[in-house]
């Protein structure tokens, strides 16, 4: 009998590479959003920590581990990025598998910034926006989170099914900043 | 006509462009106007009411007079104001509000007339009679006056907008704005520099002075590259800040491809919205004309405008210039004149005092009070202490002083103050709270004074932000004092023109303080004074000017009239820039749609989904056969359809039960796991918000479906609930929906397929109807509902959504295997109308539980949202309008959705009215058209007829009225 075959969300719509400025799709491995129960947060950043090396983020960050992410995701909430939650973690936290409901995609390169700021209402210099920050906000007219890499490039998620739009739109504003480029 | 030597136009790199229909030549540097001028062109437009022949009167974004469409077609671009185009090769620019052409204009006729169009002419002439309006009066009106007209096709130009923050954003790179970046930028803030213009030094470009021991416009060429060259600093030329926003948030237009040969890929225009913590108003000022007799031929400008066409485009106006002014401006106009080589037949000073020149005559003491001339300028009248005199003159520059630009300073509702000395407004200190204004724009006119106050624009700026300044010395300038005495107008014969953009003159102004519009904003809405894209940049002062002269008040008493953003004009297509074509929302697509889509399968828009209306199948001509199709096979066999676009919810935590009791109308915390159970729930007013199914996956964790339309509105409302309402609940909600792509696999079939699909077989006894539990297919957990939208024994299988398209195209091949395959949503609804289950056709909002005839679901063990207020009187009773069936027993069976329904012996008029229907489909499975709709009394009238009348499209059908539930009514298909 055959097998169900996996698809990304941008399969075939991605890579994307204009004016220096890149497009890729990222595989981020499980995700699973992580909300602590009524007084269970301290009791919860303990138990991710011992799990996975990460604490519960605070608003607006995430912690970065080895191959782990807790990227915060919203009021009382994080996604665990990169490792199947420890079951200890069930015991403070309502968890949701996450894990396929997001297109996660990398934009990098000289001129990202001018890319995303055809897109995004958020201050994306160095100074507001260095690695370690991740934010929820509107990407075009989706709502989705972004989070500054290690490396500088920036993380972009919107919901699965919008995928095709997230491309469009990055895509409209990267022919755009090159055409200015070139002008 | 080009003057040797003089200005900073490339003059090696000639530009070929056309305005209207004649092709002329200009340089690299130019500006349609300055371009035009230098090839003695100065007629350039109509006026907006009188169709009076009309040349440049500025050279900057104020210009009223110069107004051109540039481009043809869909691409032309009305209102473009020539001192602000650049020229380019190919650029076509063609006159506006003129026929057949802008030298014999037969809608100059309406100037003869001008005694009849004074101010509140509208108003007073068109009251009578109504119906005459909009047929006869208003069209005659748009077509006679007005500006440049819109193509009325799309745009197919794109545009941009984007954001960007600062520390500080400096509007205006003039001295002072220059002066204030350097200040932050060598401070380590980061800085915005916007301009409107194409380069840096604002009136220094136009000025024949020094700054630092070289000219002014190298000086700020200099200090720009310096700027340019900062990591903290943006320099964006071309920009225009429109606005001024809550937050320290400014609307900015920034001129992207309007200067350059059309690119397809190359936005025109790109609208920024700046968020600064900090900012400067460095915009400077704008010199005002004087309101004299026949003060709008072309050849008349400002005096200010003269210099900048000399000493930066290197073009003299004319030949023989006049120049009139009650300032010391106009003295400097008239040495730079002679200086070039023009003749200055006469500078015209209103103050005795003027001092006498060697160059050219002086009258002191003296006005203009009328000029001559049809197309232009021919000569000027001045009158003197002696008489009145005749001067020959093909261009005259005028200036009554200077008006600080401070219209930003006013989008947040603050009012200037009166500066008796410059005789003109100034802002007050923090009218818009962490805009700073310097220079010009705050009435300091001397270079030394602008560089003085930018620096200390910025100085200040540095301290709110607790940044530490660097000493940045000032260069030195000129610091020549303000001498001025007022002059607003001439009176005499003929019409002096206040605002040249709209038309009004002096006496307009005076017959609205006449008419008792005495306020300065009614005199505005009275005569149209300072309207549109003006917005008072020429004529605001002048004009109340007069109008407190009119009303024997002060300038300060009379006030200004409130300047609103925009600033220049901005095309609505920048504003809205990316929200047309795909880019208008966001399309979202089910795991299925590739597989979908190859079946030519036409797709629907459902909220911000897609979904398939239908898959035809070779043969099929018509959706009715595919649609009836689909409907037989999932009767018979089995049918597939993507049901992922639903709302799927994890309610998780010790109280999820509880939390649900609260939302849903029926008890959820009774629902044992691996049940599901249908659940309605109710708006806070009583009415039905949406329905869907609660299934216990585990003691805590409960899964609820919401239609698709109203996932969000259900997602927000939980989240209000759980955060606002029952705080004290230990629930947590997450949106699940995209994470699982979510099958139907509805049919007599549908066992027979999953079972030789899942990993294990069903046991039948442990998958009764509304049975719910994990699955394995092919080594992947997935979820299984045994649920049903269509009436059938019917499953609903979830997997990961990474597996949907695979499991779609599975199911689908099984399907078929079977008899059966995929249907649409054409099918989906007749098979729920067919069982009388609603959609959000029925839940529109205004119906309740008893309307739906689902008050039993209220539960009477508990409290729910929406119960107390779904007890009011009136919404309850046999006066509601209830949920019936209805079928077509007359000659006509046609069924409308959105047709009323009536008795049959009774008018169809809207008090006769009983009711409407809400869905209709054709029933394959019955041979008949079905309907669903609500009639008054409806559930103690089934077996009555009523008559449909549909007025719109004159459907009149004689119907029986049922039960809702057409097909299977004890539910034995779904169960068994």
């Amino acid at each position: 009998m055959a097998d169900l075959i996996a698809r990304s969300p941008c399969m075939g719509l991605l890579p994307l590479e204009q004016g220096g400025v890149s497009v890729t799709e990222l595989d981020p491995g499980p995700m699973t959003l992580v909300a602590p129960y009524k007084g269970q947060a301290a009791a919860l950043s303990k138990a991710m920590k011992v799990a996975h090396g990460v604490g519960f983020p605070a608003a607006n960050t995430t912690e970065t581990g080895k191959g782990v992410e807790a990227a915060w995701f919203g009021r009382d909430q994080a996604l665990l990025i990169g490792a199947v939650p420890d079951a200890a973690l069930a015991d403070h936290a309502a968890l949701s598998d996450q894990g396929d409901a997001w297109a996660v995609v990398r934009v990098a390169g000289e001129g990202a910034e001018d890319v995303l700021a055809r897109l995004i209402p958020v201050d994306l210099r160095d100074s507001a926006f260095p690695p370690g920050r991740s934010i929820r906000t509107q990407i075009g007219h989706m709502a989705g989170a972004v989070t500054r890499l290690p490396d500088g490039a920036v993380r972009l998620m919107v919901f699965r099914s919008m995928a095709g739009t997230l491309v469009h739109d990055l895509d409209r504003a990267m022919t755009h900043c090159a055409a200015r480029g070139t002008g | 006509m080009r003057i040797a030597g003089k200005g900073l136009i490339d003059r090696d790199t000639p530009v070929h462009f056309r305005f209207d229909g004649v092709a002329h030549q200009g340089f690299a540097g130019d500006t349609l106007a300055s371009a035009l001028l230098a090839q003695g062109v100065r007629l350039m437009g109509r006026s907006f009411k009188y169709h009076r022949p009309r040349g440049v009167l500025t050279a900057g974004s104020e210009e009223p007079n110069a107004l051109v469409t540039v481009g043809q077609g869909a691409h032309a671009d009305p209102n473009v104001r020539a001192t602000v185009q650049e020229i380019y090769d190919g650029l076509e620019a063609h006159p506006q509000n003129a026929w057949p052409s802008l030298r014999y204009d037969l809608l100059s006729l309406n100037d003869l007339a001008a005694p009849f169009l004074s101010a509140g002419f509208y108003y007073k002439t068109f009251m009578w009679p109504r119906a005459f309006w909009e047929k006869l009066y208003e069209p005659v009106i748009r077509r006679a006056a007005g500006l440049g007209a819109l193509s009325g096709q799309p745009d197919p130009d794109a545009y941009e907008k984007a954001y960007a923050f600062c520390d500080l954003l400096v509007i205006g790179a003039g001295p002072a704005g220059l002066m204030a970046a350097l200040t932050a930028a060598e401070a380590g803030a980061d800085v915005i520099l916007c301009d409107e213009d194409t380069r840096s030094g604002g009136r220094l470009l136009a000025e024949d002075e020094e700054v630092d021991g070289q000219p002014g416009h190298a000086w700020a060429q200099a200090l720009t590259d310096r700027l340019r060259a900062m990591p903290n600093v943006r320099v964006m030329r071309r920009t225009t800040v429109t606005g001024v926003y809550d937050q320290g948030t400014y609307g900015a237009l920034e001129r992207v491809g309007q200067h350059l040969p059309h690119r397809a890929s190359l936005p025109r225009a790109c609208f920024w919205r700046i968020v600064a913590k900090r900012a400067v108003l460095a915009s400077g000022a704008i010199e005002r004309p004087v309101a004299f007799p026949n003060n709008d031929r072309p050849g008349i400008m400002t005096a200010g405008a003269v210099r900048a066409y000399l000493n930066r485009w290197g073009v003299a106006p004319g030949r023989r210039v006049v120049v009139f002014g009650n300032n010391d401006d106009a003295h400097r106009t008239a040495r730079d004149l002679v200086a070039a080589g023009v003749h200055v037949a006469a500078l015209v000073d209103s103050r005795h005092e003027a001092q006498a020149s060697d160059a050219y005559p002086v009258h002191a003491g003296a006005v203009l009070c009328n000029t001559q001339g049809r197309l232009g300028l021919e000569s000027v009248t001045i009158r003197t202490a002696k008489g009145e005199e005749r001067i020959a003159a093909d261009t005259l520059a005028m200036s009554g002083g200077w008006n600080p630009s401070l219209h930003l300073t006013c989008h947040m509702n603050g009012r200037p103050v009166w500066r008796d000395d410059i005789a003109a407004f100034v802002p007050k200190p923090d009218m818009v709270p962490g805009l700073i204004p310097a220079g010009a724009c705050h009435g300091a006119f001397s270079t030394h004074a602008c560089l003085e106050e930018g620096r200390a624009a910025a100085l200040r700026a540095l301290s709110e932000l607790g940044m530490t300044a660097k000493d940045v010395p000032l260069a030195e300038a000129e610091d020549a004092p303000v001498s001025l005495r007022p002059l607003w107008q001439v009176l005499g014969k003929g019409r002096a023109w206040l605002d040249f953009q709209n038309d009004v003159t002096a006496k307009d102004v005076a017959l609205a303080a006449q008419e008792n519009f005495c306020s300065v904003e009614h005199m505005k809405r009275y005569t149209t004074q300072g309207m549109a894209p003006d917005q008072g940049k020429n004529s605001n002062v002048a004009a109340l000017a007069v109008l407190a002269d009119a009303t024997g008040r002060s300038i300060p008493e009379t006030g200004t009239t409130t300047f609103r953003p925009p600033y220049t004009p901005v095309a609505i297509a920048a504003m809205g820039a990316g929200a047309e074509g795909k880019g208008f929302a966001p399309e979202r697509k089910t795991t299925s749609h590739a597989a979908t889509v190859e079946r030519g399968a036409p797709m629907i828009e459902a909220g911000l989904w897609y979904r398939p209306s239908y898959f035809p199948d070779p043969g099929e001509s018509h959706w009715r056969q595919s649609c009836d199709r689909e409907v037989r096979m999932v009767r018979e066999s089995v049918g597939i359809c993507d049901v992922s676009t639903l709302g799927k919810i994890d309610v998780q935590g010790p109280d999820a039960g509880r939390f649900l009791d609260l939302v849903y109308t029926n008890m959820m915390s009774t629902v044992k796991p691996g049940r599901v159970r249908y659940g309605l729930m109710l708006r806070e007013d009583g009415h039905v918000m949406d329905d869907g199914t609660a299934a216990r996956l585990s003691e805590g964790q409960y899964l609820i479906t919401t239609t698709t339309a109203a996932a969000g509105q259900v997602m927000a409302h939980l989240d209000f609930v759980a955060q606002g309402l029952r705080p004290d609940l230990d629930v947590r909600l997450a949106s699940v929906t995209e994470q699982w792509a979510q099958f139907a696999v509805a049919g007599p079939q549908s066992r027979a397929l999953l079972d030789g699909l899942l990993d294990a077989p069903l046991d039948p006894e442990a998958w009764p109807f509304m049975a719910c539990g994990p699955v394995k297919v092919m080594g992947i957990a997935a979820r299984l509902f045994r649920i049903s939208f269509s009436g059938e024994h019917a499953y609903e299988i979830a997997v990961p959504a990474r597996y949907g398209d695979s499991l779609f195209r599975l199911l689908v091949a099984r399907a078929e295997a079977l008899g059966g395959g995929p249907y649409g949503m054409e099918a989906l609804n007749v098979l729920r109308i067919e069982k009388g289950f609603i959609t959000h056709a029925e839940i529109h909002g205004r119906t309740t539980a008893f309307d739906i005839g689902m008050d039993r679901m209220v539960s009477a063990k508990k409290d729910c949202i929406g119960k107390v207020m779904a007890d009011r009187p009136g919404l309850k009773g046999p006066e509601r309008e209830q949920l019936v069936g209805l079928r077509p027993v007359g000659e006509s069976k046609e069924m409308t959705a959105g047709a009323h329904l009536f008795e049959p012996g009774t008018e169809p008029v809207r008090v006769n009215a009983q009711g409407y229907v809400t869905s209709v489909g054709f029933s394959p499975t019955l041979g008949t058209m079905l309907a669903l709709g609500f009639l008054r009394n409806g559930r103690a009238r089934h077996g009555e007829r009523v008559k449909l009348k549909d007025h719109l499209r004159q459907v009149e059908t004689l119907c029986e009225v049922c039960d809702p539930v057409f097909f299977d009514p004890d539910g034995g298909r779904l169960r068994g």
